[in-house]
């Protein structure tokens, strides 16, 4: 059971998260401009390391805040968690 | 020659104290070079050797395997065999893979211990019951069986399914009862597969880890790379769940796999009380007991990626907390071992078996629970690899689906895997 | 020797002034506070306490604890539980006990004749034969066969419960080396938990007579469990087994028998920031011929129970050994009584520390026993050279053997930490570590109580260290050790005998069998464990498996490393389910949420249904003598013809406020939302990037900045989850807040052709007339009295108007609009009647139409599809899957062409109904009460282009031919709802 940081409430239990998939940066701000196979693939794959995968998680169950974190996939240790909160 | 297994060889093998029995599989030497190469000796890439030698003649195949044979997710699994699927595209595949492991003891000449047991689906709200009738309806239209049953029949079949009752948080409305439904011996089927295969001239190569898979100048697959050296081949195929991804990657190659873990559960071992295999789809746990006595247990996957194999206790404990909810006088039965095992899942959840963008190179993948399809998935992957166009089973399953975003969408698929 | 002669007179960690019954099988047996189940049916002279699980062999005690491998037993009354080991069950007043896979007892084993027929039963047997007829014709009796105790029938009385630990240094056991890593942590300042598995502290010191500090080491020990029990900063919990190791140094521990009498046992949660883990060693047996037999035991075990419960188990004993440790027992059997009349050790050289501790006892070097005699228990065993020449056949009721130690390395394993073989004590000890955490004492491989001493206190130092405490220094006590060396010692077995040596005791698992699996091909050392079973029982290997591995490399002729081990899984001992569960039973599993007029509702004889989103509503309200379509045929008519009112409270409600907010509103629903006044609401449908349609709902907006978002019940949670992760992942610099109101605000739909008749009667301030207050508008006033926020939309089709008030005035609200309705003959409406009112319009419902596969053009809602926006999520796949050309399933209406016969929801449509691949569904079939026939809408491939043709829906009794037809079967032009 991971122990998740939350910029705003610390180290929490997993239980208290909602996994939200992986995260492969923002969505693009014009996907118009964007070829259909890269779109796709943009949609269907996504990155499958063994070793850090950058994923987001809702702190659904505590104060509502959506943490990004680099998690690796063979340890699970989270080797850092993103916060441009200031 | 296979050496014969029945009660009169035990017999005859029992006053020479089993001192001739011959192995089951050979350890020959790793060739340069084969006509196929398969990577991974588990249920699917065992099947699909056998197939590869016995329905399309070839005599020139190598299955290399990272570990022991038969250490993946074979052995590792609920060994649930069901059919109840929701889609056109998917049910005529798994009634086809139900139908062949019914046979498969007698094909294989080795006792898997395949029991029809029957799958009876609980369900406790009228939105599941409408998603289950409507599979009902399609699985008829492909020749598989789903009847729905009364609370006090369910009970009769179930005795020890004594929680859902009228006042409890979500009662039990009704059971859908899938006969096809069975449990068998996960072991003894990459056992009998690798035998098969074996008698059949091809080559199991355990603790042969491939590394890398190679291509030729003209971008085709040229064969791979392992701990052992080089071997050739002109067709690799892949059937390694879970790290799927992590080889094909080496030739270049992303897929739209992730790899996550599924865990599950054994009980200590107790007297018979389980004749059915039993999936609460709504409360998220199915249970069946093995012919041991344990109570062999699972639920939802993990969530996020994982290569380990490992046990998330917060998942862990919403199963017990649901087994409890229907089976109180579980309290106190006990926990005797916990496992996981990774596997992949496509972006769709529905299986990927298809060629790729390398020529020659072939992937079996996105089954997460992919032991029910081992026999039609091997004599299906088989037919890809050796002909190079798709079984009319598997059609639906191409990579190319995920280009124009056409997804096989088995919504709200039962909890048993 | 009677049962009177088999207990010491004094001695042992036993209360002889608190004598305790108890039954076993029906009999009447005493034993005394202190005792263990195993330790009194020995005091007893119960020999045989169960069966095997294969061949139905007497089994009698042979260890002391968790380690024991064969006698399971099961407890009646209070918290009954099969398979329970004899070794671990406190002893109680009234305790009642019997045996399990014997009948009609253990002794007279109708079953044992199995037995007999061995040699056909060899390892995978099965496997080769039972295929003819066919395994059905099998499986029933070897089901029955198999299985040891009968499960739980009824739920056992009490409670389990959960607790959670935040611990600096969680340390886990109190042996030598746990104890002295506890005092040096504790001392530090930091929060430590201590677990232990024993009531009383002391760990394998209890069983062996050693000294520390000049005393006794038992009462070292018993002083410093005191001493860390009454520390503010620990947490000493005992009768507790750590039995789970997690990621994120998260370990679980069961406390039995907690204070509080109800509770049967309590999980304990302990995140912890250092582990050490101080688990000792368990001795492994030897193998050798019939070393199953009753009276065959460890050596440690008989000094524990000698030493612990003052208890002989026999009177004649033969100490079997490849090292040190039991010249120990066997001095301490001596001075209790037992006459050991021959030490038979298979090394060549017995260092003099071993030999000094003996005094003048017989000592057989290089020698072995190669069986045990007896049929029933041990009368004899022979020993002799293992090399050949003659050999001895020395009278005993008792062997004593010890093969040497193994590590207890089932945590540091589970917590991913990687192991070594260590040639020294020949056993598996651990490497490194993979999380914050650290093996002490014997479990890392310190076989001498001096080393355990100073490696405990120096990882407790180092714990508390690495927690951000500074550790004192501490002097070590001295202490009175005896010496460890062993040469391991893999097989003992004559020729033709390997087949009744047992390497899994509990499963029968034999030589033979190993070797049998070699043989066949099974090489790897998960083959032969997964073929042969060994491991894979009750004690999941905890004595047997280091012998499996020792004789997988004797027979591979490789070293033992080179075998390799099998994984250790959790848990270390088995755990009740209900202490996994903890507190998690009952409402708990899964809250509901309910409105403020659950409760009316129920008192209205509704019939409630799960929702979505956890909330339950009325399906519908039958009367009495009602059919079920009786009900919802009234409520419909209530509607069409007069008003109804229902409960729309769970609908899923937001506020969105911010400059933003009109951005994120025209990102997420596929239309455009730029030109919305005021004051007016539009629908809307969202999409996910897939393309598939993620929720639809009516979004109002308040003023500029401020809009009020409505989603369906069931995927309020989803969207708000949808919203949030753009605002905080993707769109950050946004100025946009959103508000759940979901609870806030519970709302009263009034619809039907007297609505408005109701809404005056209900008294309130705002302008209510058609020109005043449009369709797809909102206002605020009050209604009733109470403040209100009113939205003029409609699911039925019909004039309606939604009002919103505080929760708080909620259940108000409801009796003044069936106070006010009451006269216009207003009904509440359940969920079921909604369902035919909007299937009768053709409204889309998400768990209908949208199966995950279907885009708004399938449904008919291309107007929807903005092309004015560049971008909205889900536009560019569905471009991207449109242009493949596909067919595509679209949204049809189907009247059958007999009026009175209904479609399953969910038949398939199929090429003039034939039994193959469907080229539609029916997602929807209800009895119209405006049509006064069925009516059903459907997603048929071309289906738009089909219409004024027939399509057939296939059920397994018939097939159903239909019209199709536009999906709109009621006041298609919507004057009615704008009305």
């Amino acid at each position: 059971m991971h122990l998740i940081r939350c910029p705003h409430c610390g180290h929490r239990d997993e239980s208290e998260f909602v996994y939200g998939g992986p995260f492969s940066g923002a969505r693009p701000d014009d996907p118009g401009a964007i070829q259909d196979e890269a779109w796709s693939n943009y949609l269907t794959v996504p990155d499958n390391p063994v070793g850090p995968v950058v994923e987001c998680w809702w702190h659904a169950n505590g104060c509502g805040a959506w943490v990004t974190i680099a998690r690796d996939t063979a340890t699970h240790d989270i080797r850092e968690a993103r916060d441009d909160r200031g | 020659m296979m050496q014969r297994y029945s009660g009169f060889s035990l017999i005859r093998h029992a006053i020479s104290r089993h001192r001739g029995w011959r192995r089951a599989w050979r350890s020959p030497e790793l060739a340069e070079s084969y006509d196929v190469l398969v990577i991974g000796a588990g249920g699917h890439g065992l099947a699909t050797a056998y197939h590869l030698a016995r329905d399309h003649g070839l005599n020139s195949v190598a299955v290399l395997e990272r570990g022991w044979l038969g250490g993946g997710n074979v052995a590792r699994n609920t060994v649930t065999v069901r059919s109840n699927y929701l889609r056109d595209e998917s049910i005529p595949f798994f009634v086809r893979s139900v139908a062949m492991f019914e046979g498969l003891t007698r094909d294989l000449n080795f006792n898997l211990m395949h029991s029809k047991r029957t799958m009876i689906d609980v369900v406790q709200t009228y939105p599941k019951l409408r998603e289950l009738r409507r599979r009902q309806l399609f699985m008829d239209l492909h020749g598989a069986s789903y009847e729905r049953i009364g609370v006090k029949e369910l009970r009769r079949r179930i005795p020890a399914l004594t929680g859902g009752g009228p006042e409890s948080r979500l009662p039990i409305i009704a059971g859908m009862v899938h006969t096809d439904a069975a449990v068998n011996r996960h072991d003894a089927v990459a056992w009998a597969y690798a035998r098969a295969a074996d008698s059949r001239g091809v080559e199991i190569h355990e603790n042969t880890p491939v590394t890398r898979l190679l291509r030729s100048p003209d971008g085709s697959i040229s064969g791979v790379e392992t701990a052992r050296g080089e071997v050739r081949a002109r067709k690799v195929a892949v059937a390694v769940s879970g790290h799927t991804t992590t080889l094909t990657e080496t030739a270049g190659l992303k897929l739209p796999l992730r790899t996550i873990n599924l865990t599950a559960f054994v009980s200590e071992p107790v007297k018979p009380l389980l004749d059915v295999v039993v999936n609460c789809p709504d409360i998220g746990v199915y249970l069946s007991q093995s012919d041991k006595g344990e109570l062999v247990i699972g639920g939802a996957p993990d969530p996020g990626q994982s290569f380990r194999r490992d046990i998330r206790q917060s998942v862990f404990e919403d199963t017990t907390a649901a087994l409890l909810e229907l089976f109180p006088a579980f309290r106190t039965l006990k926990l005797l071992r916990q496992w996981g095992g990774h596997v992949d899942i496509a972006h769709d959840g529905s299986p990927i078996i298809s060629t790729t963008d390398v020529p020659g190179l072939y992937v079996t993948a996105g089954w997460w629970g992919g032991y029910k399809a081992i026999p039609a998935g091997g004599m299906t992957f088989a037919h890809l690899v050796a002909r190079n166009e798709p079984h009319p089973l598997i059609a639906p399953f191409g990579l190319a689906r995920f280009r124009r975003l056409g997804f096989v969408v088995e919504t709200g698929t039962t909890t048993a895997r | 020797m009677t049962a009177a002669e088999r207990r010491l007179a004094s001695g042992g960690g036993i209360d002889r002034s608190r004598p305790l019954r108890f039954t076993f099988d029906g009999r009447p047996y005493r034993g005394f506070e202190g005792d263990t189940l195993a330790s009194a049916l020995l005091a007893e002279g119960v020999d045989i306490i169960g069966r095997s699980f294969k061949y139905h062999r007497p089994r009698g005690v042979i260890g002391a604890g968790v380690e024991d491998p064969a006698c399971l037993v099961e407890l009646a009354g209070r918290a009954a539980s099969g398979n329970q080991q004899a070794a671990t069950v406190r002893l109680r007043d009234g305790l009642a006990a019997t045996s399990v896979n014997c009948w009609p007892s253990p002794e007279l084993d109708a079953a044992g004749i199995i037995g007999a027929f061995s040699r056909l039963l060899p390892a995978g047997f099965y496997y080769k034969t039972f295929m003819w007829p066919g395994w059905r014709y099998y499986e029933p009796w070897i089901r029955r066969a198999a299985g040891l105790a009968a499960a739980p029938a009824t739920p056992a009385e009490g409670r389990f419960e959960t607790r959670h630990a935040h611990a600096d240094v969680l340390v886990v056991g109190a042996g030598p080396a746990g104890l002295s890593a506890a005092l040096a942590a504790a001392g530090s300042g930091a929060r430590v938990v201590l677990v232990d598995d024993n009531r009383v502290p002391g760990g394998a010191l209890l069983n062996r007579r050693l000294g520390i500090g000049g005393a006794p080491a038992e009462e070292w020990a018993a002083k410093a469990g005191g001493e860390l029990a009454a520390m503010d900063n620990v947490t000493y919990l005992c009768d507790a087994t750590a039995w789970g190791y997690r990621e994120h140094n998260l370990v679980l521990v069961v406390q039995r028998n907690p204070e509080t009498p109800d509770v049967i046992e309590r999980s304990w949660k302990v995140r912890a920031r250092r582990v050490v883990i101080a688990t000792g060693a368990h001795e492994r047996p030897l193998v050798f011929a019939n070393n199953d037999r009753p009276g065959a035991m460890l050596a440690s075990a008989v000094q524990a129970y000698v030493n612990r419960y003052a208890v002989l188990p026999g009177t004649t004993a033969v100490v079997f050994t490849n090292n040190d440790s039991a010249y120990g027992a066997a001095a301490d059997m001596a001075a209790a009584g037992i006459d050991v009349a021959a030490i038979v050790d298979s090394r060549k050289d017995v260092p003099g520390a071993a030999r000094a501790l003996v005094g003048g006892t017989e000592i057989l070097a290089g020698q072995v026993v190669t069986e045990a005699h007896g049929r029933r228990r041990v009368r004899s065993v022979s020993a002799g050279d293992p090399a050949g020449g003659t050999m001895r056949r020395i009278a005993c009721d008792l062997l004593a053997h010890s093969g040497g130690w193994n590590p207890v390395v089932h945590l540091h394993c589970q917590s991913r930490g990687t192991l070594r073989f260590d040639d020294t004590i020949a056993a598996f000890v651990p490497k490194d570590a993979a999380q914050p955490a650290a093996v002490a004492g014997a479990a890392a491989g310190l076989p001498s109580l001096g080393d355990a001493l100073a490696d405990g206190a120096a990882k407790g130092a180092g714990a508390a260290e690495a927690a951000g405490f500074r550790a004192l220094s501490r002097p070590l006590p001295e202490c009175r050790d005896q010496p460890y060396a062993v040469e391991p010692l893999w097989l003992a077995v004559a020729p033709g005998r390997e087949d009744r040596s047992f390497l899994d005791i509990l499963n029968d698992v034999t030589v033979d069998d190993v070797r049998l699996a070699l043989r066949e091909g099974y090489r790897s050392i998960e083959h032969v464990k997964r073929y042969t079973t060994g491991g894979m029982g009750f004690d999941q290997g905890k004595t047997g498996n280091a012998n499996i591995i020792g004789t997988v490399a004797h027979v591979k002729g490789i070293a033992v490393p080179e075998a390799g081990f099998t994984t250790f899984r959790p848990p270390y001992v088995p755990v009740a389910f209900g202490a996994v569960a903890g507190a998690r039973t009952g409402p708990v599993v899964l809250p509901f949420r309910h409105t403020p007029v659950t409760a009316w509702n129920i008192e209205q004889g509704a019939v409630m249904y799960e929702a979505g989103g956890r909330w339950r509503r009325p399906g519908y309200f039958p009367k009495p003598g009602e059919s079920f379509q009786d009900s919802v045929d009234r409520e419909c008519r209530s509607v069409r013809q007069r008003v109804g009112v229902y409960d729309g409270s769970p609908l899923g409600k937001f506020e969105i406020k911010g400059r933003d907010a009109l951005r994120l509103l025209d990102l997420v629903y596929t239309n455009d939302f730029s030109d919305l006044a005021p004051g007016k609401g539009r629908y809307g449908l969202m999409l996910t990037d897939d393309g598939m349609i993620l929720d639809d709902g009516v979004t109002f907006r308040i003023d500029e900045h401020r809009y009020l978002m409505t989603t369906s019940t069931a995927n309020a949670e989803t969207v708000n989850r949808h919203l949030e992760r753009i605002l905080q992942v993707d769109r950050r610099g946004w100025d946009v807040r959103i508000t759940t109101l979901t609870s806030e605000w519970c709302n009263a739909t009034i619809c039907g052709p007297r609505a408005r008749d109701v809404m005056k009667a209900l008294a309130t301030d705002i302008d209510i007339d058609r020109d005043a207050f449009p369709f797809m508008h909102f206002r605020s006033g009050s209604v009733a009295g109470l403040p209100a926020r009113v939205f003029r939309v409609s699911f039925t089709g019909e004039v309606s108007f939604e009002v919103n008030v505080r929760r708080r005035h909620f259940r108000s609200l409801w009796d003044r609009v069936m106070d006010a309705g009451r006269r216009f003959g207003i009904e509440p409406v359940g969920s079921e009647a909604s369902h035919v009112l909007r299937t009768e319009k053709g409204f889309l419902s998400l768990g209908h139409e949208a199966d995950g596969t279907v885009d708004p053009h399938d449904l008919g809602m291309s107007w929807i599809m903005s092309r004015k926006k560049a971008d909205f999520i889900g536009k560019r796949a569905v471009e991207i899957r449109r242009s493949s050309g596909e067919p595509r399933r679209e949204l049809v209406g189907l009247l059958p062409d007999d009026p009175e016969q209904a479609i399953p929801e969910g038949a398939p449509l199929t090429p003039g109904g034939s039994k193959r691949a469907s080229e539609g569904l029916t997602t929807a079939c209800v009895r119209s009460v405006v049509n006064d026939r069925w009516i059903a809408l459907a997603l048929l491939e071309n289906g738009r282009e089909r219409i004024g043709g027939t399509a057939h829906a296939r059920t397994r009794t018939r097939i159903i031919p239909a019209r199709i037809a536009a999906p709109c079967f009621h006041d298609p032009e919507g004057r009615l709802l704008r009305g």
